[in-house]
């Protein structure tokens, strides 16, 4: 732990420091990153910590194994109040792991992620989309797309990818969408995961006495294979895992992509003339927006320099990644949203060992959203004014509440 | 330029496969597998992004 003297930390600039816009970047990232790239803050539970805000730095940090993920250690930054505890009472996930352990439970799963059968699943999300906007369509205006798409869309995709598509699929739809409904109470809460953990645990004994084609099914095949039994807890985490990685960030995305595309119509004609440049945007999007700066903690397992600043052992780092993907030195003109910039060297899915397993899964479900969705509603647009709507600046994942919509 | 990778090392984010499908691939397990170690002309910036943008440091390129 960062050791500074009570007088120092009072006068530390506090994290997270919420957005007050969708667009710009927090005024005091931009000013450390240039005054003091490598600089102290303090977390809400009190602990300061390095905030790093230069590219360089960012990207030095996340790939070097000095730095652990480790989110039980020690001096690790705290974004959530009793999140250390609740993570103590559960299997490690992977995000937490380092080193050979973590390169052996990557290891395992990344066939499921590849280019190739991420490619694959394009008919899947293709129809999952139609779908939900078969329903769209149907429903009285103004229709809020945060409820009927982008919360949906990675629903849906989740459990398919799970192997959730029995009897029970419309009882888990439930479940996550109660889990990150803002109005849901904290005691209700504890029940939907409880809920989720239980309802991951029948489908894993369901899937270890009927295999089908999904993640779950070949875990327990690759595992029977490699130790002769199945680790039950180890899969629940993983289940868990991608639902939590997969589901919010997912939904954010798709819904501040709609947004941004529904109020500058020069984009939205563009994607419309040439779809192969949807992807370009879809990365300019990730960029621009960085909805997950909060998520790239890490602690120190050594003395290490870090932009001429020496970082000590069980010192707690927050490499912020909405900070690097706006470093004028890594993107010119940063502040400026180009849906062509053609920009893939943007740190929105985080960097080394740890960047999002699910990254192409979601730039695919986000091509298909973007396309299909002004494909088919061509009229589609805003049924409120930006000012009026409801943006996530108290989440610890940038995005909408709502997004209502006419056409 | 010559292409190198490690296998070991690797960890299947498949960023060099979007960056050039002709030089780089994921074998059966989701890890880099290269169709070529050797790069000229328009594809030698194709190949040093990919270098650039691996997240892993599983690629390397040596300059003739």
């Amino acid at each position: 732990m960062l050791n500074l003297d009570p007088e120092e930390v009072a006068g530390l600039p506090r994290y997270p420091v919420g957005r007050r816009c969708p667009y710009e970047i927090p005024e005091i990232y931009t000013r450390l990153r240039a005054e003091e790239p490598v600089s102290k803050v303090v977390m809400s539970d009190g602990q300061p910590v390095w905030f790093l805000s230069r590219y360089e730095d960012v990207r030095a940090v996340l790939s070097d194994p000095r730095f652990s993920a480790d989110r039980l250690a020690d001096g690790f930054p705290n974004l959530a109040l009793g999140q250390r505890e609740g993570l103590s009472k559960q299997p490690k996930f992977m995000i937490s792991m380092d080193g050979a352990e973590h390169s052996a439970a990557r290891r395992r799963v990344i066939s499921d992620f590849s280019v190739r059968r991420v490619a694959e699943l394009t008919p899947m999300v293709q129809k999952l989309v139609d779908d939900c906007i078969d329903r769209i369509l149907d429903l009285p205006q103004p229709v809020d797309l945060v409820a009927e798409l982008a919360l949906p869309v990675p629903t849906l995709l989740l459990a398919e990818l799970v192997g959730a598509d029995h009897a029970d699929h419309a009882y888990f739809i439930d479940l996550v969408h109660r889990m990150l409904w803002r109005k849901t109470s904290g005691e209700e809460r504890v029940q939907i995961s409880i809920g989720l953990r239980k309802y991951f645990d029948d489908l894993i004994a369901e899937k270890e006495a009927n295999p089908g084609d999904d993640i779950i099914s070949r875990q327990i095949a690759f595992q029977r294979e490699e130790n002769g039994e199945v680790d039950r807890e180890g899969l629940n985490s993983l289940a868990q895992l991608l639902l939590i990685a997969g589901y919010e960030s997912s939904a954010s995305m798709i819904a501040l992509g709609v947004h941004t595309f529904l109020t500058r119509p020069e984009w939205l004609e563009t994607i419309r003339k040439d779809p192969a440049k949807t992807p370009v945007a879809v990365e300019e999007l990730l960029r621009f927006y960085s909805i997950l700066d909060v998520a790239a903690g890490r602690v120190a397992l050594a003395d290490v320099e870090i932009g001429g600043v020496t970082i000590r052992t069980g010192d707690g780092v927050l490499a912020s990644v909405f900070a690097a993907n706006r470093d004028p030195a890594a993107f010119p003109d940063p502040d400026r949203l180009n849906l062509e910039r053609g920009a893939r060297h943007h740190v929105a899915f985080g960097y080394g060992p740890h960047q999002c397993l699910g990254q192409n899964l979601s730039r695919l479900e986000l091509q298909i959203v973007f396309d299909t969705l002004f494909e088919r509603i061509p009229t589609l647009r805003p049924a409120v004014d930006e000012a009026d709507l409801p943006f996530k600046y108290d989440a610890l994942a940038f995005g909408l509440y709502e997004l209502p919509v006419v056409w | 330029m010559r292409i190198s990778s490690d296998q070991d090392v690797c960890t299947g984010a498949g960023q060099c496969v979007l960056t050039e499908p002709g030089v780089f691939a994921q074998d059966a397990r989701g890890v880099v597998e290269l169709r070529t170690d050797r790069a000229e002309g328009e594809l030698m910036p194709k190949v040093r992004q990919a270098v650039f943008i691996c997240p892993s440091g599983a690629l390397s390129v040596e300059e003739d």
